[in-house]
């Protein structure tokens, strides 16, 4: 039997890894990816904290999560490829405008 | 230590040298793949706390699509190493405390609740999949309608955004 803290705790160190990825990383995409990384650590929290009280609810949250993040993988993606195609870059310091 | 907690270790570390390695990757493609990593291995974490269910659809729906997609748009867009200015030291000395400070509270949350106490998870007692299925149909009906919309205003958004403009 692994201790539910245990889950926690590794929910909280890939939470962390995420905010650092996001705050250090200068690329668009990678940026996107670590906001998926901070999601799936928040994941790991719900069904853990499902199986410890027994009650399918946060398995059922994750779902929903899982739903957002494809949603928000679709339109985040084209907004990139819009922006890499009017600036030629992908490094978030060059975009700087919110003019086209 | 039981064969659960065994596994937990390995799947954990997993996780988090997958993570490591998205941050000190250079090239956006190789951060996607430590990102696929560190998804599977909590694929296989959820198989241990015993909720298939999840444990699936975290692998066909991130692993598969989401990731595939974002893999698609690294080379769709030609991407290659990211360079480092001035800023991006200034993101360092700002984040890193960031991220120190934040995880503190998360650990002290942790140490401070109750749930640290309790004894264990009990993996496969549940019947979880009919479990999640009658709950998803019966208590969040219409969240789940309202899902539909929200996947259905993301597929124009995503067109309309990436369409070419005509001129």
């Amino acid at each position: 039997m692994v201790p539910t803290s245990y889950y926690l705790i590794l929910s909280a160190v890939l939470f962390g890894l995420g905010v650092v990825a996001f705050v250090f990383k200068r690329n668009v995409i990678t940026i996107f990816m670590s906001i998926e990384l901070m999601l799936n650590a928040v994941n790991l929290a719900f069904v853990a904290f499902s199986q410890a009280r027994h009650q399918s609810d946060g398995q059922v949250f994750v779902l929903f999560v899982i739903v957002v993040a494809a949603a928000e993988a679709a339109v985040g993606l084209g907004i990139i490829i819009l922006t890499a195609r009017n600036r030629q870059s992908l490094n978030v310091e060059r975009v700087d405008l919110l003019k086209l | 230590m039981t064969p659960q907690l065994a596994i937990f270790f390995v799947l954990a570390v997993m996780a988090v040298l997958g993570a490591l390695s998205l941050i000190f990757q250079k090239h956006p493609i190789h951060s996607a793949l430590s990102l696929i990593v560190v998804m599977i291995a909590l694929a296989g974490l959820y198989l241990l706390m015993g909720s298939e269910f999840v444990a699936a659809v975290q692998i066909i729906v991130y692993g598969g699509a989401i990731m595939v997609l974002f893999v698609f748009v690294i080379m769709l867009l030609n991407a290659g190493e990211e360079e480092r200015t001035n800023v991006s030291k200034l993101a360092g000395i700002a984040g890193i405390p960031l991220a120190v400070v934040l995880l503190g509270f998360l650990a002290a949350a942790i140490a401070h609740s109750n749930e640290s106490a309790q004894a264990g998870l009990q993996s496969g007692t549940l019947a979880n999949t009919k479990e999640i299925s009658t709950m998803l149909f019966k208590d969040f009906v219409y969240p789940f309608e309202l899902t539909s919309f929200l996947i259905l205003v993301a597929i124009l958004g995503a067109i309309v955004l990436a369409q070419r403009e005509k001129s």
